[in-house]
């Protein structure tokens, strides 16, 4: 009784060394999963995918910026046809300005240039801006779906739902 | 004298300019690295730096709080460069006369002990650093400004100091070439470059004639390339992304004509008149033909200069040395094509995604 022991002997070894796995397993993946957790935030703040754009009307030719800051959609209509486009630029997705004056977009980043209906010509940027669905309800109003994109290099500007006309 | 200035400092010129008196600097380095020359490089500077402040446009700029530590920086480059050259000259005149370089004389090759002489350095330049750091928070408020906004981007956009250097390069880049493989390149490149230089000369001591090549090819992706690169994206983009020099007002309507094209628009309509052919690997034949014959032209460069090279280095460190350096310079490359020709891309294939 009196004699302390000093080392252990392979069962204990294998005991102390499993609860000592087990543990750091456990650890191991209650870390991971709350970062696994992390990743996905209760609450996003996403504008939605499709909103209600007002009567064909409502838009003067040329380019509109009324939807722009709260969905990032600029209306262009011209010769009878109204597009909706996406407000990023397809270099490096930065968000171009529309300058009336020139009667072009200007991308702050690396100076991509488009023209009023989305086509580049200036700068780096490979391919026009791209362009969402636009339908009209049955109220007559205009729906944009930014859920579904029409790119013109892959020849879909002229697709159905690319575009309505007024 | 100040239109003459922002004349030349348009990219182009600046560059060309820039890589002409590099080359120079490179010729005369006896020169470069002497004192004459360092006085010269300072006085001129702070006397330009004087009269430039006098502008308020060129004020405005440099004293924009992102821009002071930029410049500060810049002069640090200048000073160290200088600096490094300098010694670099003085050793190699010492070693042509048969001595040993400065760092290897007698008293300079005793040995001392990290504790305390190095470890005191250290701990007052850790002081230094921060007291200079509190002072600097104090004296100018961080330049923060509205909440993010994913449907507003500030004009210009600017990216912290470090990367504008990248973001001069993305004008003239697919963003997958000069955002992720050009950055990529560098990095390992630079970690690379131990295992690649393995001339022993220079080791512990500063000398430029022992290692020419070396030190030529680093400061010029240094200097001429990055720093350069920097500079123009610090000081002289406006809105808009548009070149502004540093003695013109930032005027949001400056009309700058860049209607860029590829090099398949270039050939197919307006050299043979044809339209663009519907295949898109037809239609870009020349840029896919020229980028892989820019890569294959390795046994021409080897003919013709790198023959020593590769007896020295031996088969893999020469044809990693010769990739990076074709990947290095096919940035100016690509810049004086869209300077001279208005060249968008080479290889043009949104359908992939793939732009050279």
């Amino acid at each position: 009784m009196s004699e302390q022991r000093l080392s252990l002997n392979r069962r204990e070894f294998f005991g102390w060394l499993s609860t000592g796995w087990i543990m750091f397993a456990a650890a191991s993946t209650g870390m991971a999963s709350l970062i696994f957790r992390f990743l996905y935030p209760n609450v996003v703040f996403e504008p939605p995918m499709d909103f209600v754009a007002g009567f064909p009307s409502d838009y003067e030719e040329g380019v509109d910026e009324r939807w722009k800051n709260g969905f990032g959609v600029w209306i262009y209509k011209n010769e009878g046809k109204l597009v909706a486009m996406s407000n990023i630029c397809t270099h490096l997705g930065c968000v171009p300005t529309w300058l009336p004056a020139e009667r072009k977009f200007k991308c702050p980043c690396h100076g991509s240039g488009y023209y009023p209906n989305g086509v580049n010509f200036e700068g780096p940027a490979p391919r026009p801006l791209e362009r969402y669905r636009v339908f009209t309800n049955a109220d007559g109003k205009i729906v944009i779906d930014k859920s579904k994109v029409f790119r013109a290099e892959k020849g879909e500007w002229g697709y159905p739902g690319a575009y309505i006309n007024v | 004298m100040k239109e003459l200035i922002n004349f030349l400092s348009i990219p182009q010129y600046a560059f060309t300019s820039l890589l002409i008196l590099f080359f120079i600097g490179i010729k005369k380095i006896d020169f470069v690295g002497s004192k004459k020359f360092g006085k010269i490089l300072f006085w001129g500077t702070i006397i330009f730096f004087l009269w430039a402040m006098t502008d308020s446009v060129f004020f405005a700029t440099i004293s924009w709080p992102d821009n002071i530590p930029i410049g500060i920086l810049i002069a640090i480059v200048l000073w160290s460069t200088w600096f490094s050259i300098h010694k670099a000259v003085e050793n190699d005149a010492r070693i042509a006369k048969g001595e040993p370089p400065i760092e290897g004389t007698p008293e300079n090759r005793e040995k001392v002990w990290t504790w305390p002489n190095l470890v005191y350095t250290e701990l007052f330049a850790i002081i230094a650093c921060t007291i200079f750091l509190v002072v600097w928070a104090i004296l100018f408020k961080a330049p923060l400004e509205e909440p993010a906004n994913p449907t507003w981007a500030p004009n210009p956009a600017k990216a912290p100091w470090y990367f504008l250097g990248l973001q001069e390069m993305l004008v003239y880049f697919d963003p997958w070439l000069a955002g992720v493989v050009l950055p990529g390149m560098i990095i390992v490149g630079l970690c690379a470059i131990p295992y690649i230089d393995i001339n022993p000369l220079g080791n512990g001591y500063y000398t430029f004639k022992q290692r020419k090549f070396a030190i030529t090819t680093f400061l010029f992706g240094w200097l001429v390339l990055w720093i350069f690169l920097i500079i123009v994206g610090t000081f002289l983009r406006g809105p808009n992304w548009t070149f502004y020099g540093p003695f013109e007002f930032w005027d949001h309507h400056k009309v700058v004509a860049e209607n860029n094209i590829n090099l398949s628009e270039i050939f197919w309509i307006k050299l043979l008149n044809v339209g663009l052919p519907q295949n898109i690997f037809l239609r870009e034949i020349l840029g896919i033909l020229g980028t892989i014959g820019y890569f294959a032209s390795v046994p021409l460069i080897t003919k013709y200069w790198g023959k020593n090279y590769l007896k020295r280095m031996g088969n893999i460190r020469y044809y990693l040395m010769i990739g990076l350096m074709l990947v290095m310079m096919s940035l100016p490359i690509k810049m004086y094509l869209r300077w001279l020709i208005n060249l968008k891309y080479i290889v043009f294939m949104p359908e992939f995604e793939f732009n050279i």
